[in-house]
């Protein structure tokens, strides 16, 4: 029997490194759950299986951020949004490649799965973002 | 009239005035807020009647100073009692409030303090915001680089797109909120602004400018609460807390069903409402959660002042203004008041105090029988409603 990745958020960016947008479905409830969690907020079940997700999706809402924290300081202002992905759940994340009067609630975006930009340090995690 | 039952009564109260306060630290503070409730209550002894404590402090990092429960206690001469902290980011005292409450019920302590405090102004903007930062979710929030005005605009944007809520409406819950702080002598900015000074701001995160977020700010506040047949012992103006109400939410705003209102306001309000048999209508003034402008137009939708979508027109028809028919914020809300996170929700409960026993000078709402304060943390996974009665 092979092992199953844990349903952790380490494991859920460490499939968006390998090129793949992960979430867990509960195997009791049926309950997708996107980034994984180890114990259904539906009906307690800790048995899941891993479905790829498309990355494609709309968007819900977006903001533009002037003021930056300091480690993202040299890229604002930048936007950010939350894009409803097409089986329904939802994920935040920044918005690239796209002039900000092009931003409209509603267009189409796709998940970009970006790359870890310092894996020495924890989190070693990719940032992915949202491209038209 | 409404009648409704005391859960707890209000004794006392006090609270620093809200702004910078260079060289004091977080335990000088809170005991300048507790020296105010000791002495307005002059048949109080606090060390004989007061059997614990509880405390909104958001965060260790400002004075790498944490345990802050029983330090507060010591430098409050109470060294002794049970003294618990309460964290839950900006609603950290609204939850004190809450947790005083279920002690006094339990019957373990007939009298209890609660209170909240932050010091805050003595480190960077880029710091302050990397601590409040910490109130939101880390792996999709904080690590893509949303901030905490960035959750509130995401917000802002949904209601802007879903109702046709303006930027002018937005801003004019800071003209609003200004012109009570300058009515508030413990106020952080005691002075007017113009709406062509929110608009003409620089934008934090759109829609959201300069002007639409609440300041970075030193303060502490208290009350003392104790059983209701106790209370006339102590005063003979006390005000009671007739309904209360906390809830939670995800902690991520995306896993949320809708981003145009806050469920857990809406739960806490719920409980709240219906332990006071009250119904929001007869609500006379509210202190609610601004943080930033727009979420006070949620807020007053969540809590039943206005119909979904239509806070925005709420205030631009000057229904929330002092001499409106429901003031809001007429401390001046945390825009201008200010926001010294963990002592922002029993600020709230300070006012209500002054306000139903006749002590808010010039912005004192004429009559008003009965209050509500709302306490949010974070983008809204914490909220705590409390209803509040003028003694008859």
């Amino acid at each position: 029997m092979s092992t199953v990745e844990p349903f952790t958020i380490e494991q859920f960016y460490k499939f968006l490194q390998q090129g793949k947008l992960m979430a867990s479905k509960c195997q009791k409830c049926g309950k997708i759950h996107l980034p994984p969690r180890p114990l259904c907020d539906n009906c307690y079940s800790q048995q899941f299986s891993w479905i790829q997700v498309s990355g494609k999706g709309k968007l819900v809402t977006y903001t533009i951020i002037n003021v930056a924290p300091a480690q993202f300081q040299a890229l604002a202002p930048y936007a950010v949004g939350i894009v409803e992905l097409e089986n329904g759940q939802k994920i935040p994340g920044m918005i690239q490649d796209i002039a900000r009067e092009q931003l409209k609630i509603g267009m189409a975006l796709t998940l970009d799965f970006g790359t870890c930009s310092a894996p020495q340090q924890w989190p070693a995690w990719p940032r992915y973002c949202f491209k038209p | 009239m409404v009648n409704a039952k005391p859960l707890v009564s209000i004794i006392s109260a006090g609270m620093s005035k809200f702004g910078k306060h260079d060289g004091l630290l977080t335990r000088e503070l809170f005991a300048i807020a507790a020296a105010e409730a000791f002495s307005r209550c002059p048949k109080l002894q606090p060390k004989q009647d007061i059997k614990a404590m509880f405390i909104g402090h958001m965060g260790e990092a400002y004075e790498h100073q944490g345990h802050t429960g029983s330090t507060l206690a010591d430098w409050a001469g109470l060294a002794g009692i049970p003294a618990t902290r309460t964290e839950a980011a900006c609603g950290s005292s609204g939850v004190a409030l809450r947790s005083g409450i279920y002690a006094v019920l339990s019957g373990l302590a007939d009298m209890v303090i609660v209170g909240g405090v932050e010091k805050m102004t003595h480190r960077t903007t880029a710091e302050v915001t990397e601590y409040l930062a910490m109130a939101s979710d880390y792996p999709f929030e904080q690590f893509h680089g949303i901030t905490f005005p960035g959750l509130f605009a995401l917000m802002a944007n949904a209601h802007m797109h879903a109702y046709g809520t303006t930027e002018e409406q937005i801003g004019m819950v800071a003209v609003k909120n200004h012109y009570h702080g300058s009515l508030n002598p413990k106020a952080h900015m005691q002075k007017e602004i113009t709406l062509q000074n929110v608009m003409g701001s620089k934008y934090v995160a759109w829609p959201l400018k300069l002007y639409d977020c609440s300041l970075i700010t030193d303060g502490a506040s208290c009350i003392i609460i104790t059983k209701p047949e106790l209370a006339k012992k102590y005063t003979d103006q006390p005000v009671h807390i007739v309904g209360t109400g906390q809830a939670s939410d995800t902690i991520g705003l995306y896993e949320r069903k809708t981003l145009t209102s806050l469920q857990s306001t809406k739960l806490a309000a719920k409980t709240a409402y219906e332990m006071a048999g009250v119904t929001p209508d007869q609500i006379n003034l509210a202190e609610v959660h601004d943080c930033f402008t727009f979420a006070e137009i949620m807020h007053y939708e969540d809590l039943g002042f206005c119909k979904e979508g239509e806070g925005g027109k709420l205030v631009e028809r000057g229904e929330t203004r002092l001499g409106g028919h429901i003031p809001v914020n007429t401390s001046g809300g945390l825009k201008s008041k200010g926001h010294p996170v963990g002592a922002t929700g029993t600020a709230q409960a300070y006012e209500m105090y002054l306000q139903l026993t006749d002590q808010a000078e010039k912005r004192q709402v004429k009559d008003a029988q009965i209050g509500l304060t709302q306490n949010i943390g974070g983008s809204g996974a914490t909220a705590a409603v409390h209803i509040y009665r003028r003694d008859q």
